[in-house]
């Protein structure tokens, strides 16, 4: 069979263009579903994609086949160049990036990495005991763990080599008592599943259930609340998404200047933080390098393989950085920072678990995570969504009982600006955008006047 | 009938399925089904006219489902060569194996009658891949030019996505299905830009099971409603904030299916009912003991689920388990009688026949129970939507989709939409800015008062309906009148904010 290696370089070989980038993607991915204490579905699949991106002037043609065979290639590259004659120009036609802008992989000649079901050897009879100890408990577990293995290898007629293994799993774990009327949930990132403690997240899954034997109807109005890392990784990580550089320049988002311009150096928080992306953080590494299977706002086939680095988007609480293109950092005169698959929020000094937050709360709630967030209103970025699987109230340092869900309206930039306290960063998985996004930490938050717009009957 | 592309015909569809099929059987697998698939996707974006996004990507591969032992194995492949297929239903076998030993539930299918060899292709005219890009390119750069045309309009998006979708499906009963499927989602957007902010202002033409004739032909008045939207988008930007309270609602289809799909669509879905999806999108208030006994909605409210329409999304000949669709009541005179069923939750429930809602977005995805086009029935010889909102003193006119959001057991949801207009004392009296309404489900719909003929009568829809983990998209649509609501909650989006 051929190699992804090989494709790439036949693929370059064949193109008849002004420029060519070809992307091979091998993926491998093992998946289990659990429901009432019982497996489910599960699967193991397997996805071999090429991508060709034929460059004629300033047009761009492409075309993504999976399972393309050795004789399917030249076909392929055809396709595209055919695509390129028709498109006419692109916005974003710029110079293919050079060697030396370059980001790095890992070493181009090696095979594509791969998982498969046995990631799960030792996480599946641990799940196994878990859905017992419910069982005999009259607790039910309910989750999902997932595995993939992303080998990806771009090459491109500018004389790039580049390939980068990205491994991505997580693993979710919800409790309900047997009735289904208090619930509870956990999640978290994971490489290889060798991190995943189960009994110990069943555990603490088991101490909220616990906290719910008391009932405490609230209803809708502003609280001061408590964010764990996951739940502020579900507001994060849609502002981060929202920060689109080009956007914010034609005064279409939250961070346009009235008037024109962009709102990089605004002071968004009272705190000192840093919220930031770097492909080397370690446990949350990530390709280092740009992969634009096609262009988009925020990112731009012309630009594969540019090197990825740290880049700080909020920086002691001012706004530093958007998401660029090389074209739209020509716009706004800011540096091209473009997105990265991971996002980390520091604050210097900030060293309280949330436990201690919650120890040092006199009245307020604490959240487990947000689902169902949806825009509401672009300008203020205004997003709706639900509190699930476990709100609490504190009184006086201690969990004093379980609370009706509300639907909230927050905006997370205005958030930032109302901020009371942050905790020590932690790994987070965030709840409403974990199919796409895994590689988050966060500090727990306490924001003073969270906004509970109404009362949710859902539990 | 149109014909299958002969490009998807010529793969070695009943070869492979031969070789996977009698793989697993050999292996004992009580149960074991084979698909092959091959969905070609074109994404078209350009903004301010200048083409932005060009990409076209087809998924190519198969899978192979099996119960052994009472647990389902599954597993897919991309090899297309016998020996691959037989490799991939030993995987599924295997996967089977060693899940067994946390599967606490034995599997069974309701039986589903063998239909032997069927075609079946949705209705369109023209393919979208017969035509070439620069036309396809040309025609929205010409929507955009029109609309950045007018002054009042800062910034143009105009994007076209298109899928042609052909399904091979095989099972050990006999039942082997070719299937050919075509949709396609035009949009177009203006937005303008002031010194205070800025407003947009999207198209209402829903995505459909139709061809390229969508966008050239008389089935939607493209030329009306380009001219339109940036007078829509001026009076928008001028309109006055709304003031929070109670009103009454005329909701218009274009804003009405994603209601329908939110509130009634999931929450009748039975594998959710019954809390397979619990961890993930969620349960359902309407759960198993309330069928036949809970009032929904008001006596106007009738919903059937559907996956026969013609143009639907969700439209098929056979599901993927084989099962030939159907259409069925949901809700009749606003009693809740009927869910959404797959054949393995259909046994479960002591359920005859499954209703055909089995559906995988990917080769590489396992069947799961999907939406069918879910719609709110018109009323015959009922009013129009002027006549509606006639009977309104004080309310809103509610018009086109924007954002949704709902809770986990489908209680409590939120929408707002492309615009709003006043109504005072029957007529309309101007936009209003900044509305979000916010109800209960069954409060919401049992102060449902009336619906609109078939005359008002749209089929919505969305390309992007999630659920599952992995997470799967389906196409889905919904029908709707135009339809008048009493005392509904309205929000003002901006002191929400806290501004």
């Amino acid at each position: 069979m051929t190699t992804p290696q090989e494709t790439v370089e036949r693929a370059l070989a064949l193109s008849r263009t002004d420029g060519c980038v070809v992307i091979a993607d091998e993926s491998s991915g093992a998946n289990l579903r659990w429901a009432g204490n019982t497996l489910t579905t599960n699967g193991v699949t397997r996805s071999r994609r090429l991508t060709v991106i034929a460059i004629a002037g300033e047009a761009t043609g492409m075309v993504s086949r999976a399972g393309v065979t050795t004789d399917q290639i030249e076909d392929l590259v055809r396709a595209a160049e055919r695509a390129a004659r028709e498109s006419g120009p692109a916005d974003d036609a710029a110079p293919l990036v050079d060697p030396a802008q370059a980001g790095s992989g890992g070493a181009w000649d090696a095979p594509a990495a791969e998982t498969s079901v046995g990631v799960f050897e030792g996480f599946a009879p641990a799940l196994g005991e878990a859905f017992a100890a419910a069982q005999d408990a009259s607790r039910r577990l309910y989750g999902f763990a997932v595995h993939e293995m992303n080998s990806t290898f771009v090459g491109t007629s500018a004389g790039l080599r580049l390939r980068f293994d990205e491994p991505t799993g997580k693993f979710e774990l919800n409790a309900k008592t047997a009735d289904m009327s208090r619930s509870a949930w956990a999640g978290t990132g994971t490489p290889d599943f060798r991190d995943v403690d189960v009994a110990g997240m069943a555990a603490g899954l088991t101490k909220r259930l616990d906290w719910g034997e008391r009932r405490v109807e609230l209803p809708a109005g502003r609280y001061e609340t408590l964010l764990p890392p996951g739940a502020a990784s579900d507001l994060m990580t849609y502002m981060y998404w929202s920060a689109g550089a080009r956007d914010a320049h034609e005064g279409r988002t939250v961070f346009s200047r009235p008037g024109g311009g962009t709102r990089v150096g605004d002071t968004l928080s009272n705190l000192p933080l840093r919220l930031y992306s770097d492909p080397a953080a370690e446990g949350l590494e990530c390709t280092p390098f740009v992969v634009a299977h096609a262009s988009s706002r925020e990112s731009s086939v012309f630009e594969n393989g540019l090197a990825l680095n740290s880049v700080d988007w909020i920086s002691e609480g001012r706004l530093s950085a958007l998401l660029q293109t090389r074209q739209s950092a020509a716009l706004t005169g800011l540096p091209v920072t473009p997105g990265v698959d991971n996002l980390i929020m520091e604050v210097p000094g900030a060293t309280a678990t949330l436990e201690e937050m919650v120890a040092s709360t006199r009245r307020g709630l604490l959240l487990t995570c947000l689902w169902y967030i949806r825009e509401v209103d672009p300008q203020s970025l205004l997003l709706t969504g639900l509190t699930r699987d476990g709100v609490y109230l504190v009184e006086d340092g201690e969990v004093v009982g379980e609370v009706n869900n509300f639907r909230f309206n927050e905006s997370p930039v205005g958030l930032l600006s109302r901020l009371a306290e942050a905790g020590r960063t932690e790994r987070g998985l965030s709840r409403e955008w974990s199919d796409y996004f895994t590689r988050t930490a966060m500090p727990p938050l306490r924001v003073a006047d969270f906004n509970m717009s109404t009362v949710s009957k859902a539990s | 009938m149109r014909e299958i592309d002969p490009e998807f015909t010529a793969l070695p569809l009943r070869a492979l399925a031969d070789a996977a099929l009698s793989r697993a059987r050999d292996l004992g697998a009580e149960h074991v089904d084979f698909r092959l698939e091959r969905i070609r996707r074109q994404t078209l974006r350009l903004s301010d006219g200048q083409l932005e996004t060009a990409a076209d990507a087809d998924d190519l591969g198969f899978a192979v489902r099996v119960v052994k032992d009472g647990t389902w194995g599954f597993a897919a492949g991309i090899d297309l060569t016998p020996d691959a297929a037989r490799r991939v239903a030993e995987q599924a076998v295997e996967v089977a194996k060693v899940a067994a030993a946390i599967n606490r539930e034995r599997i069974e299918l309701a039986p589903e009658p063998a239909y032997g060899e069927r075609v079946w292709t949705s209705s369109y005219e023209v393919d979208p891949f017969t035509v070439p890009i620069a036309d396809k390119v040309a025609l929205l750069a010409d929507w955009s030019r029109r609309l950045l045309a007018d002054d009042r309009v800062a910034h143009s998006d105009a994007s076209l996505l298109q899928v042609k979708e052909n399904k091979f499906y095989a099972d050990a009963a006999g039942t082997v299905t070719t299937q050919q499927r075509v949709r396609v989602a035009p949009v177009v957007t203006a937005v303008a830009v002031h010194e205070g902010g800025f407003e947009t202002m999207r198209s209402l033409a829903p995505p459909a099971g139709r061809g390229y004739e969508y966008l050239t032909g008389p089935t939607w008045d493209w030329d009306a409603e380009l001219a339109r939207i940036p007078e829509y988008l001026a009076e928008k930007l001028a309109a006055p904030s709304v003031e929070a309270g109670v009103y009454d609602l005329v909701i218009d289809p274009s804003n009405l299916w994603l209601t329908i799909h939110e509130s009634i669509g999931h929450a009748t879905e039975l594998d959710r009912a019954l809390g397979y999806e619990a961890a993930y999108a969620g349960t359902s208030f309407a759960t198993p003991e309330k069928l036949n006994s809970l009032q929904y909605g008001s006596k106007v409210m009738n919903i059937i689920g559907d996956r026969t329409a013609e143009h639907g999304l969700s439209t098929i000949g056979y599901d993927d388990e084989g099962v030939e669709t159907q259409s069925w009541d949901i809700v009749r005179d606003g009693r809740f009688v009927g869910y959404q069923t797959d054949r393995r939750i259909a046994h479960l429930t002591g359920r005859e026949r499954s209703n055909g809602c089995a559906f995988a977005d990917a080769p590489s995805s396992m069947p799961l129970q999907r939406m069918a086009n879910v719609s709110l029935r018109p009323a015959a010889d009922g009013p129009s939507t002027d006549e509606l909102i006639a009977g309104v003193d004080r309310g809103i006119y509610v018009v086109g989709d924007k954002s949704w959001s709902i809770d986990m057991q489908r209680y409590n949801f939120q929408f707002t939409g492309q615009r709003f207009y006043k109504i005072e004392n029957g007529r309309l009296a101007g936009q209003l800015r900044d509305v979000a309404y916010q109800a209960v489900t069954t409060d919401f719909w049992n102060s449902l008062e009336a619906v609109g003929g078939p005359q008002t009568y749209v089929l919505g829809g969305a390309f992007n309906c999630g659920k599952g983990q992995p997470g799967q998209v389906a196409p889905v649509s919904h029908g709707a009148p135009s339809a008048l609501f009493r005392g509904v909650n309205i929000l003002n989006a901006v002191k929400e904010a806290g501004q």
